[in-house]
């Protein structure tokens, strides 16, 4: 218990924030997944984390390939060169775009490793990230239902200068056509900023 | 957590997607097979058609090999030994080829100030410079849900009426309500409590700026009061155990306390800041939830009514219940969170919850009492959760949880017979009586063609009232009880009475 209270009193380094909202991301795409019904309510299981019941999944290549983006995150993060990450829900059939999922992330580019920690309580990081969480959860009720078996896909926006890592490919932004755009809660760590906010195509009939 | 374990276990067991062992081995593994060996020429004895079947069949594997580096053009794998080129369309970037095949024609004729202008534009749109941002995806197909599986919530919500199983349940239970009362301009918001049956037989309903008593035994319908301000709304309304006082909260943040003899208001207890949504009595002690989420606690026999404040909810409080016993007091809000509060402060002198249940997804307006078992409580969520818990508060455990397919608004328990009652919204609007513990359906009644928001019993415990928003309360006569049963328990509870009388002569 007292090293938490020390670690606690630290504050947030670059690594820290980086792991922090690495994570966010991870949990974050786990409860977008379950909510939208990407994938089978039954391969989601149960933790706690943030103080909240949250869902995450058990299908092993999923949680492959969601730990692969995460740990390239957090490295791209801890760089401050990742600027947005977006995750694409599109229709298998027609590869039509139908949900785009938005988080902006703001990188105090002063920062560096040796500068001093910054002063925010992993509290109140754990309340404004509960926040966003339960209104991920919150917006089942607004967005229109997916109709057909959708696939999700994962688009991070970096500073043009990066060179391309394997596994990574060039891609577009996949815009949805015709969108209506909701604003969510946003969070801050002192070093990193995420906005988040979900577009989704507005239905065809007023 | 045990019963996640198994949860899982069973899940485990029902899905059937693990490879049947000793199996012969399907197509697409002998292919993989044959094609493994670097081919030969397709002259070793194999018919002309088959490299292109072997193309086929690797060409369709790229979801398997998730390291191939991404160039925009597949290239096939040539294990097929055959120099064929067979796309693939899905993996390819149909939006990038178009773009870097088309942008070699605009750059050069650009002037300066429309290039300033175009990112001054993007800056805009973007929040950044998006010519200095790349856009990454990680290759490989995405992956998908394993095949055959629907998105079940559309399945959820178009639910369609399942025919009833043909077990009967062992009573009658009318599926037509016994009486339907006409409830003009009820507010139809989820967060509120607008309806309550005293133990007097009153049946108090809150429409909109009024609050109307129906007499039960007579008939008569009286109109209690009316908000001054005519923006201003009811919000809550709860009897006292006596059935004499009623309290009503309102949107102007206020707690009224009315003497229903003189139909006269005894009491305004302001305290909050915002709506009263939810009210609870425990004897003299009046609790009352906020939308900012704090629960103040009132006393309401002394001038200086409000005796403490309780802060455990950073949203709306819908649901607020005192158990039978008066020790705990369970309160459910819009942030999804269950908190249990004892009747007493602590060490320190705040009040701290015993207990907080995240597990629900949605706003918990639905918080129930168990009446024959102590510390069981039952709770509902709203939209994003669909879910029925119970509790044993003692120790913190979920003792079942079942999935309800609809908004839960409210749930009562009934001692006549060991069941419970819920009422749903969205799609069929109909209250389900449930058998406990074995959560199994004793039957559903339909009627209410919009969502039901409130349910509240009568005295003798033998019909529900439930309020909905298509503006009418209809009266269900779901517990009744059998006569010769009822005079069985009667003689029970007069056998025990006089046996203590004998003990202490």
């Amino acid at each position: 218990m007292a090293k938490q209270v020390g670690r606690d009193q630290q504050g947030i380094t670059l690594r820290g924030s980086a792991e922090i909202v690495a994570e966010f991301f991870s949990y974050g795409i786990n409860s977008i997944l379950y909510q939208r019904g990407i994938y089978p309510p039954e391969t989601f299981t149960r933790v706690q984390k943030y103080g909240l019941t949250l869902l995450v999944t058990t299908d092993p290549e999923l949680k492959n390939y969601l730990n692969n983006v995460v740990e390239q995150m957090k490295e791209w993060l801890y760089k401050c060169i990742v600027q947005r990450l977006v995750v694409v829900i599109s229709s298998i059939e027609n590869n039509e775009v139908l949900e785009r999922w938005q988080f902006d992330i703001e990188c105090d580019k002063t920062v560096k490793d040796e500068s001093a920690p910054r002063e925010k309580s992993q509290k109140a990081i754990q309340d404004e990230i509960r926040s966003v969480i339960r209104q991920i959860t919150a917006t089942v009720t607004f967005l229109p239902l997916l109709e057909t078996a959708c696939a999700f896909d994962l688009l991070i926006y970096t500073d043009k200068d990066l060179a391309v890592p394997e596994k990574w490919e060039e891609s577009g932004p996949q815009f949805i056509a015709n969108s209506e755009e909701v604003r969510l809660r946003s969070f801050t760590t002192t070093i990193h900023k995420v906005n988040s906010m979900v577009a989704y195509k507005k239905d065809s009939f007023p | 957590m045990a019963q996640f374990v198994f949860e899982a276990d069973l899940h485990g067991l029902l899905k059937l997607d693990t490879p049947i062992p000793n199996a012969p081995p399907a197509r697409w593994q002998r292919k993989a097979k044959e094609s493994g060996p670097p081919g030969p020429s397709p002259a070793g004895g194999l018919s002309p058609m088959k490299p292109a079947n072997r193309s086929h069949s690797s060409s369709k594997t790229p979801s398997r090999t998730p390291g191939k580096s991404g160039s925009k053009i597949q290239s096939t794998p040539t294990k097929a030994g055959g120099d064929r080129y067979i796309p693939n369309r899905s993996t390819m970037q149909m939006e990038m080829a178009n773009f870097l095949l088309t942008k070699e024609n605009d750059p050069a004729e650009e002037s300066p100030t429309k290039k300033e202008q175009q990112k001054a534009w993007a800056v805009n749109l973007n929040g950044f410079d998006i010519e200095e941002a790349k856009i990454l995806r990680l290759s490989g197909k995405p992956q998908n849900a394993p095949e055959g599986y629907q998105n079940n919530l559309k399945v959820l919500y178009s639910q369609k009426m399942t025919p009833g199983s043909s077990r009967k349940n062992g009573r009658y239970i009318p599926s037509m309500p016994d009486r339907i009362l006409d409830a003009p301009e009820i507010r139809n918001d989820y967060y509120l409590n607008l309806i309550d049956w005293s133990s007097q037989n009153f049946l108090a309903v809150a429409l909109d700026n009024s609050v109307y008593l129906w007499n039960n035994t007579s008939g008569e319908i009286i109109q209690l009061l009316q908000m001054e301000h005519p923006d201003d709304y009811v919000s809550s309304v709860s009897w006292i155990t006596e059935g004499n006082y009623l309290a009503v909260g309102t949107s102007n943040a206020e707690v009224q306390l009315w003497d229903i003899q003189q139909q006269k208001r005894l009491r305004n207890m302001t305290s909050h800041s915002s709506r009263v949504g939810s009210l609870s009595w425990n004897s003299y002690i009046l609790s009352s939830g906020a939308r900012t989420g704090h629960i103040h606690h009132h006393d309401v026999r002394v001038a200086e009514h409000h005796v403490a404040t309780l802060v455990g909810h950073t949203q709306e409080v819908c649901g607020l219940k005192w158990s039978l016993d008066g020790r705990y007091l369970a309160s459910g809000g819009n942030d999804n969170l269950v908190n249990i509060w004892p009747c007493t402060q602590g060490d320190s002198g705040d009040f701290a919850p015993v207990q907080t249940f995240t597990q629900h997804q949605g706003a918990v307006k639905a918080v129930a009492w168990c009446p024959w078992q102590s510390n069981v409580l039952a709770t509902g969520g709203g939209t994003s959760d669909r879910h029925i818990r119970i509790w044993n508060v003692c120790s913190g455990t979920c003792l079942s949880a079942v999935d309800t397919h609809s908004q839960v608004c409210s749930i009562l328990w009934s001692t006549n017979y060991k069941e419970f009652i819920s009422g749903h919204g969205f799609a069929q609007n109909q209250l389900v009586v449930w058998k406990y513990p074995t959560m199994a359906k004793v039957t559903e009644l339909r009627g209410h063609t919009a969502r039901v928001l409130n349910l509240t019993m009568s005295p003798d415990g033998a019909t529900v009232a439930s309020a909905a928003a298509d503006e009418t309360l209809r009266l269900w006569r779901c517990f009744e009880m059998d006569p010769i049963k009822k005079k069985e328990k009667e003689k029970a509870n007069s056998a025990k009475s006089s046996i203590i009388h004998q003990g202490i002569r």
